[in-house]
């Protein structure tokens, strides 16, 4: 465990030791204050029944910085290591590989919180003017919350394992974008196909990310949805340990 | 430090999809020994140190390190392990004091214990003015320290340095051999380099490397006479060529000599012995009982480099 959160606090830290980490949280702040005027701008003009946060998910300004801060937050974190080095001194340590790779998702899902945390601003400022505060109340921004926790957990993970895959950030990052992508745009399958019933339009609205977001953004915590991201999120960091013990097989 | 062998290689090899980087290596190190792997580039020294290091396994073959096997029990083995990698990787963007703490910890040492020995280490490595500092704003020489200073943290019984050297000024190489043989004298060291003098200035142990394979192994000195033996004596003998030419003639250990006129009547002769024996003294009692007069009497003697030289081109020879 004291290892586990060594190598959590380092990884969290990396971030705010070079640029990455403030450039990354200036461009979302950047774009989560565009969309809140936007979303201002929207409800100057007409009432909506939906609450605040719903309306949020609508704007593309959530999925941009969700697709776009993914590679760039998880590129480093096996890649840069394995270019410079520090991979060897690294696993010569007398640590386990699954610390490694559970301490690396910590620190990249803690950061990618932490890039959040401007929206959350935003909800309370619109709270605090808002002549109604049924518009916004704890079950949908804690529900908000819990989905950006859970998509972010899902998409941390794909962007280790491409992380893991590469020794050049680059293609770490191009990986993970194409993956991330990928599972995005699976959302909207359903509706390309023209699929309306039978198990395949089940399915699809299993994947359906902009719906389940619309759940979690109206206080509406699915299970199915829980159980989706969460398994996504272990399938993918068990893939990154496989990657990660690989080297002992060559 | 009990007796005993602390690292132990048997039928160690290594093949990469297409090519042996290491095959059937076999040696052990004792504890307390400073051992040089020396061999050119390519010779499979890095790919040893990683298998000896835990951080890449073996084709086939054991390591055992302590008596733990470094693949069955890995945890055990890095524990005793302070290993520096080649070019030595660091996190440039830490400070030097905060690295050591990190590497510290995640070696398994306590609140407590991290402190004093960081400061341990800071104070032996000559790391101490520069604690504070960003790791990527020190010279190459001092983040060879911050590298060593890492390896030794956590006290291992065995320090394991690739090529620790490379890339310093003699200046900085200097401070650096001085450092590692002070370490020497309390750790046991396997260090690599393909630089002769470093082994011949702080190692009790050489081995040759090339190929994949040690070509030979022993102290510097030792390595040194075993290969003299069998090199010509030179003898510089006040007497008429003819003379010469027939006494060697019939000195049956000498195999084929050479003469050649040096200044004021001496002739210069180069006997090169049958069987690996030493002529030195059976030259004396020719040159004494016939009254010549002798005035140099030498065996070649090799240095490091000319074994090394001579090792690595019989093998390319054989090969060829």
């Amino acid at each position: 465990m004291p290892v586990y959160l060594t190598l959590t606090r380092r990884e969290l830290a990396a971030y705010f030791v070079s640029l990455t980490g403030y450039v990354i949280i200036a461009v979302a702040t950047f774009l989560v204050g565009l969309s809140f005027a936007l979303l201002l701008t929207k409800l100057h003009d007409a009432a909506t029944p939906l609450p605040v946060t719903e309306l949020f998910f609508q704007t593309p300004f959530f999925w941009l910085i969700l697709l776009v801060a993914t590679p760039v937050i998880t590129m480093r974190l096996f890649a840069q290591e394995k270019f410079s080095g520090t991979y060897e001194t690294l696993m010569t340590a007398p640590v386990g590989d699954g610390q490694v790779v559970l301490a690396k998702f910590t620190a990249a899902w803690l950061f990618y919180l932490l890039m959040w945390l401007p929206l959350l601003a935003t909800f309370l400022l619109l709270r605090r003017y808002s002549s109604d505060p049924a518009a916004l109340d704890a079950g949908t921004i804690g529900g908000t919350f819990l989905g950006i926790g859970l998509i972010g957990a899902a998409f941390m993970a794909v962007g280790l394992f491409a992380s893991a895959l590469s020794r050049s950030q680059i293609v770490a990052a191009m990986i993970c974008l194409a993956g991330v992508v990928s599972l995005f745009l699976l959302s909207f399958m359903g509706d390309r196909v023209n699929l309306n019933s039978g198990w395949h339009a089940t399915l699809f609205a299993y994947v359906d990310m902009p719906d389940h977001m619309g759940d979690f953004a109206r206080g509406l915590v699915d299970t199915r949805a829980v159980a989706y991201y969460l398994s996504l999120t272990i399938l993918f960091l068990f893939l990154t340990l496989r990657v990660v013990e690989s080297r002992r097989w060559k | 430090m009990n007796g005993g062998s602390i690292i132990e290689v048997s039928d160690l090899t290594k093949r990469y999809a297409g090519h042996t980087a290491v095959s059937n290596l076999a040696f052990t190190v004792g504890r307390g020994e400073i051992v040089g792997l020396l061999g050119p580039n390519g010779a499979g020294k890095s790919t040893t140190m990683r298998m000896l290091s835990g951080f890449m396994p073996a084709t086939s073959g054991t390591v055992r390190v302590a008596g733990f096997d470094v693949f069955a029990e890995a945890d055990e083995v890095r524990r005793r392990i302070g290993y520096m990698p080649e070019n030595n990787p660091l996190y440039l963007e830490m400070r030097v004091r905060e690295y050591l703490r990190f590497r510290a910890r995640l070696k398994g040492l306590g609140r407590a214990q991290t402190r004093s020995r960081v400061d341990v280490v800071l104070a032996q490595c000559g790391l101490t003015d520069v604690s504070k500092k960003i790791i990527g704003h020190l010279s190459k020489g001092y983040r060879q320290r911050v590298g060593l200073a890492d390896a030794l943290v956590h006290e291992p019984e065995l320090v394991i340095l690739d090529e620790p050297t490379i890339g310093l000024d003699p200046v900085q190489i200097r401070a650096v051999r001085q450092l590692i043989r002070e370490v020497g004298r309390s750790h046991t060291v396997l260090m690599s380099t393909h630089i002769l003098p470093e082994v011949e200035m702080t190692c009790s142990r050489v081995m040759i490397m090339l190929g994949g394979k040690i070509l030979a192994e022993g102290a510097p000195d030792t390595l040194q006479q075993v290969m003299s033996n069998g090199s010509p004596v030179i003898a510089e003998i006040a007497a008429p060529a003819a003379d010469l030419q027939s006494c060697w003639a019939t000195v049956a250990e000498v195999e084929y000599f050479d003469i050649a006129a040096g200044a004021d009547g001496f002739h210069r002769c180069t006997l090169t012995p049958r069987g690996g024996v030493d002529l030195r003294e059976r030259v004396f009692a020719v040159a004494h009982e016939r009254g010549w007069a002798l005035r140099e009497l030498t065996r070649n003697r090799h240095t490091l480099e000319d074994i090394y030289m001579q090792v690595t081109r019989a093998n390319e020879e054989e090969e060829s």
